[in-house]
């Protein structure tokens, strides 16, 4: 027996107790875990959005096209760095709810844009020679199982080509790495030069204008002087920046992260005040216990250290299993939730702070017994009987 | 029984507080303890007894007055120095016998060894050690509430002198015992004084019980009346 055993007895010594505490810290931290992993996801969106990128889109609305020309136009602008465009595919695979987010994209301009994303130099060489090629997001291809060199049939649920089929077949040139893991990588990119002259709508039409500026600093001014640009032209524009492209998205979903953190944190109080009460109760059952231990020359010290131990060890018991149990269901869900929230994982950010927030409970609840315990009259505690 | 004393008890003071009300226990108590006495305190309740074993125990302080241990004062160590203190030289043995109610007979017993630096190979052969010497051997995994009264304080007394402790107090150890069982523990205690050598302060209300020490103190109105000094006690 050490001093770990007896901290350990103790805890234990009421069954139907400790699974009850443990049973409520579990289901708190099984939801801070789950909805932290949730919150983040949405939020990744935000923060991950480059600083310095612009979107310009239809001032109609984003479904709507823009003439091919304002790219070089708007190349001419003061501030701008890169510029490139792309089409919207509307992409699947065999089956419509197989769907795989592809965008036609200029092979040339697209990666001075997106230097969030890496791809290896011999494949993106590759995939510039081959019209027919594909590059595929990283997480498409763990997802799937797909290889450089598979040849995969891409249907489209908005465009055919002139023999009347919607699918394109397309060979995959290389995988599209990000630099940050949460950066999402779902989706694929295809020849613009290629889809134009194969579908059958023609024209020299693009979706959207991905840009970025010299200086973060420039983004406003950037944006005004492209929409004044195309004002009162055929195709009026609207640029705002990725971020608050993201944002404005998030937003409109309600206030995900604000609710999500308030239950976490309602649950989290209520089982602040659930254990810390019975952790006191326990402690004070055992008063003449704690009484004979000081008598025996345990030190106040020791006394202290051990009712924090044993609170804390609760709490690190049903904490652990709770984001355990988050880690699993997160785990199990994420094959349903990839085209809505690609980068749903419990990351470790998570995760550190759900330890943090164990050792707060753990500290919360056991501070006050364990002060008690320590500063419990012998004498008087020996002869209350 | 040496002439060495274990214990020199010098004027002490004892007054609780109560509200506006201060109530004097001792008022100038003189007493000494010599090593391996086996020392039995009878007296009315509220006499004190308790309370001046508690304050032999270093678990109380007198109010006034010095309590010499083998020459060295104790009343005026620190908390910390004090439970040291305990933990080497004290055996506590009280009348509810006050085991841990989750821990087995053989872990209670080990409970004061844990405060030690000992291995485990050297806790366990103690622990045997002690659970032999009272006949408990054979229930060293069973739990509190699976042995019977006398054999919880057999545990108790396991636990008091598992450490080797100079000294065992003992309130009302059998108070609550039957007998027969009264008997055997009163015959562990003597062992232990005789073939062992400890010191014993044990308070009773039982005659019979004190019958078994060597020197049987009255307390009464905070002083002591001696009773009757005998080293062959059956
Ligand atoms: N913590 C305390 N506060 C106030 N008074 C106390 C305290 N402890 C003991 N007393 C008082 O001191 C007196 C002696 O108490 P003590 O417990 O030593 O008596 P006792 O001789 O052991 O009695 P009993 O035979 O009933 O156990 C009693 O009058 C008691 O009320
Ligand atoms: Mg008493």
């Amino acid at each position: 027996m050490n001093n770990f055993t007896l901290v350990r007895k103790n805890l234990t010594r009421n069954k139907l107790r400790l699974f009850l505490n443990c049973f409520a810290i579990f289901i708190a931290f099984l939801l801070f875990g789950a909805l932290g992993a949730i919150k983040n996801a949405f939020d990744a969106g935000v923060e991950l959005s480059a600083d310095d990128r612009l979107v310009t889109v239809n001032k109609i609305n984003f479904t709507q096209p823009l003439p091919l020309a304002y790219v070089n136009k708007i190349r001419t602008l003061e501030g701008v760095k890169d510029v490139t465009w792309a089409n919207w595919f509307g992409g699947y695979y065999q089956e419509p709810k197989n769907q795989l987010m592809t965008f036609a994209v200029d092979p040339e301009s697209y990666f001075e844009v997106y230097d969030d994303v890496v791809v290896d130099e011999q494949e993106l060489e590759n995939w510039k020679k081959d019209r027919q090629g594909i590059l595929i997001g990283e997480r498409i291809a763990n997802a799937r199982g797909w290889k450089v060199g598979d040849r995969i049939p891409v249907s489209s649920n908005i465009f055919s080509k002139h023999d009347g089929s919607s699918t394109w077949d397309f060979n995959i040139s290389g995988i599209v790495r990000p630099e940050n893991p949460q950066t999402d990588t779902s989706y694929t990119l295809i020849h613009y030069k290629y889809f134009m002259e194969t579908q059958i709508w023609g024209g020299d039409w693009i979706g959207w204008i991905p840009l970025t500026t010299q200086n973060p600093e420039l983004n406003e001014e950037v944006s005004r002087a492209v929409d004044k640009m195309f004002a009162n032209s055929p195709a009026e524009t609207e640029t705002s920046t990725e971020a608050q492209f993201s944002k404005a998205f998030v937003e409109q979903m309600g206030d995900i992260g604000f609710i999500i953190m308030s239950v976490v944190m309602a649950a989290f109080f209520t089982i602040l005040l659930i254990v810390g009460n019975s952790m006191w109760q326990s402690i004070k059952e055992r008063t003449s216990e704690i009484a004979v231990l000081k008598t025996l020359g345990f030190t106040a010290e020791k006394v202290f250290a051990m009712v924090l131990a044993e609170s804390f060890l609760l709490a690190a018991l049903g904490g652990i299993l709770g984001l355990g149990g988050a880690w699993l269901s997160i785990k199990a869900i994420t094959p349903m939730t990839q085209s809505i929230l690609p980068a749903l994982v419990l990351g470790h950010q998570v995760f550190i702070s759900g330890l943090m927030f164990i050792a707060i409970l753990g500290f919360v609840t056991g501070i006050v017994p364990a002060w008690q315990a320590m500063k419990l009259n012998t004498i008087e505690a020996l002869s209350r009987r | 029984m040496s002439n060495e004393l274990l214990f020199d008890l010098k004027n002490i003071e004892k007054r609780f507080v109560r509200g506006r009300e201060s109530i004097s226990i001792f008022d100038g108590l003189n007493i000494t303890i010599k090593k391996g006495t086996f020392v039995s305190i009878m007296g009315p309740s509220g006499s004190g007894k308790t309370t001046l074993l508690n304050m032999l125990g270093g678990v109380d302080r007198p109010t006034s007055g010095e309590i010499l241990f083998e020459g060295q004062a104790i009343q005026n160590l620190g908390e910390g120095e004090l439970a040291k203190w305990r933990a080497r030289h004290v055996g506590f043995i009280f009348q509810f016998y006050n085991l841990m109610p989750m821990l087995n007979a053989e872990k209670n017993v080990e409970l004061p060894l844990l405060l030690k630096n000992l291995s485990k190979a050297q806790r366990n052969k103690s622990v045997e050690t002690a659970l032999k010497l009272v006949g408990l051997s054979d229930r060293a995994r069973h739990l509190p509430k699976e042995l019977s009264g006398g054999q919880q304080q057999r545990v108790a007394i396991a636990r008091a002198i598992v450490s080797d402790p100079d000294l065992l107090l003992c309130d009302e150890p059998t108070g609550d015992l039957d007998r027969t069982t009264a008997t055997e523990i009163l015959e562990t205690l003597q062992l232990l004084n005789k073939e062992f050598g400890k010191t014993i302060v044990m308070v009773t209300h039982d005659p019979v019980a004190a019958s078994f020490a060597n020197v049987s103190l009255h307390l009464d109105k905070g002083q002591f009346i001696e009773q009757q000094s005998s080293e062959a006690v059956a």
